[in-house]
């Protein structure tokens, strides 16, 4: 298990598709493998790992495509709620 | 005199005992849920319970909601299929309207005084959502739909529609008031089973509604309103289920302790007893597995939808199993509308059809299969 958020997300994608070989600057959406039921489990592990509740305005597929870009939005939302 | 308010299991199974059970056969056969049962229903404060209390509701957390479901299902499968969709729109407005629109509807979906439907499935698609032919168009003032949906639950009474419609980018979902100019309501009756649930076809012709009518985010996220609006649907069917196994379970003991068959009663017989026991079993195991789905939701778990699929498959199968050994050990009494068993036995099978029938869950459930291999 990894301590950063990056890591945490990889694990969690890797944990739903175990034959998908990532890394934390990788689109996952170039990979073919996300749907709906996958965004909303996506989305629902983020906001519970993290303590972050993700307005509809963020939720774009830009913020979303790497584990980087996710950890980077984790990140902004928990300054906006300090 | 006021209707005492459910708050957990218990009350709502002296609510189900008092108000539901004696009548269920009756509106069955009358076709659909009176309106004074749906009066007491508000004034326990059955509709939806799980809003905050600044919307009226009372915070229930989904365990509870669970078991009230379940006991709902119990006394009329066609009571808890209202229950149902008002929940999933209940819901959705919750989690994707804005502020004002949860001000405006909070109040009136939480009491009652509005009740909601869902809109999903069409003549020529089902399960297979991705089949939706409902076009939602955007002009300068907001969305024109048009389209036609079918088996709308609660249809011929609600109040206003939760309804998924095609956009240029997406699946939408879309919040319509009933009254809207262009919605017009075809009843649909003569069904097999939960033939109280005053199923409608509505036609939405050129209907306009706002820009802020369409709830939740667009573009990639735009299907997690379908998928958490199914989610929690599928969550009240599992618990109507477990309700089903339940009811033929406490129907089929009382009948095989009373009912004698060479001077013993039918509960002595070896073959009744395999039965009864097989009830008690699959009810346990069906509720705890609602119970580990609805614990899921509350920690905001993304393991829940997993959860509630197998939840919702499980029990819908052993509903449908169970319904149909209720009426074997019944007889010809169990084709009678004298016991109960003959009601739950056809509400039983539409459970293994809607919210994704269980073809589609077995496909969803398979890929937990691949995940899990060492």
């Amino acid at each position: 298990m990894s301590n950063t958020a990056q890591g945490q997300i990889l694990d969690f994608v890797r944990g739903r598709f175990p034959q998908a070989e990532l890394d934390a600057a990788q689109d996952i959406f170039a990979l073919g493998f996300v749907n709906s039921l996958f965004a909303m489990e996506l989305v629902m592990f983020v906001e519970k790992t993290f303590g972050v509740t993700i307005p509809n305005d963020e939720l774009r597929i830009d913020n979303f495509r790497t584990a980087d870009s996710m950890a980077e939005l984790v990140d902004r939302l928990a300054r906006v709620a300090a | 005199m006021t209707t005492s308010r459910v708050t957990d299991r218990r009350s709502a199974r002296e609510f189900v005992d008092a108000h539901i059970v004696p009548h269920a056969d009756a509106w069955d056969l009358d076709g659909r849920v009176p309106e004074d049962l749906i009066r007491k229903a508000s004034e326990a404060g059955l509709w939806a319970p799980f809003l905050p209390e600044q919307y009226g509701g009372a915070g229930m957390d989904m365990v509870t909601l669970g078991e009230v479901h379940e006991e709902v299902g119990r006394g009329c499968s066609s009571v808890r299929s209202l229950l149902t969709v008002h929940t999933m729109l209940s819901w959705t407005v919750q989690r994707w309207a804005t502020p004002a629109q949860r001000e405006q509807w909070g109040p009136a979906l939480a009491s009652g005084a509005a009740l909601g439907a869902f809109c999903l499935s069409e003549p020529g698609a089902g399960s297979d959502t991705s089949g939706i032919t409902t076009t939602a168009t955007q002009t300068d003032r907001g969305w024109v739909i048009n389209g036609t949906k079918k088996w709308t639950t609660g249809g011929q009474r609600a109040d206003v529609f939760l309804v998924f419609a095609r956009t240029a980018s997406s699946i939408g979902a879309f919040l319509v008031p009933r009254d809207t100019p262009g919605v017009r309501v075809r009843p649909i009756e003569e069904i097999l089973g939960t033939r109280a649930s005053m199923l409608a076809e509505i036609t939405f012709a050129d209907v306009e509604v706002e820009r802020e009518a369409l709830l939740g985010p667009s573009g990639f996220t735009a299907g997690m309103v379908l998928t958490g609006t199914l989610d929690l649907g599928r969550y009240s069917v599992a618990a109507g289920s477990v309700g089903i196994v339940q009811g033929c379970l406490e129907a089929s003991a009382a009948y095989a302790a009373k009912r004698e068959v060479g001077g013993k009663p039918l509960r002595d017989l070896p073959l009744i007893q395999a039965k009864l026991s097989d009830m008690v079993t699959d009810a346990r195991a069906a509720r705890l597995l609602l119970a580990e789905a609805g614990r899921l939701k509350d920690e905001g778990d993304s393991a829940t939808l997993m959860a509630t699929w197998i939840a919702k498959y499980f029990a819908s199968t052993a509903a449908a199993r169970h319904a149909s050994e209720a009426v074997q050990i019944h007889g010809a009494n169990g084709f009678t509308p004298d016991y109960p068993v003959a009601r739950f036995y056809r509400d039983a099978k539409v459970m293994e059809i809607i919210e994704g029938s269980n073809e589609i869950q077995r496909m969803t459930i398979a890929g937990q299969a691949d995940r899990e291999k060492p």
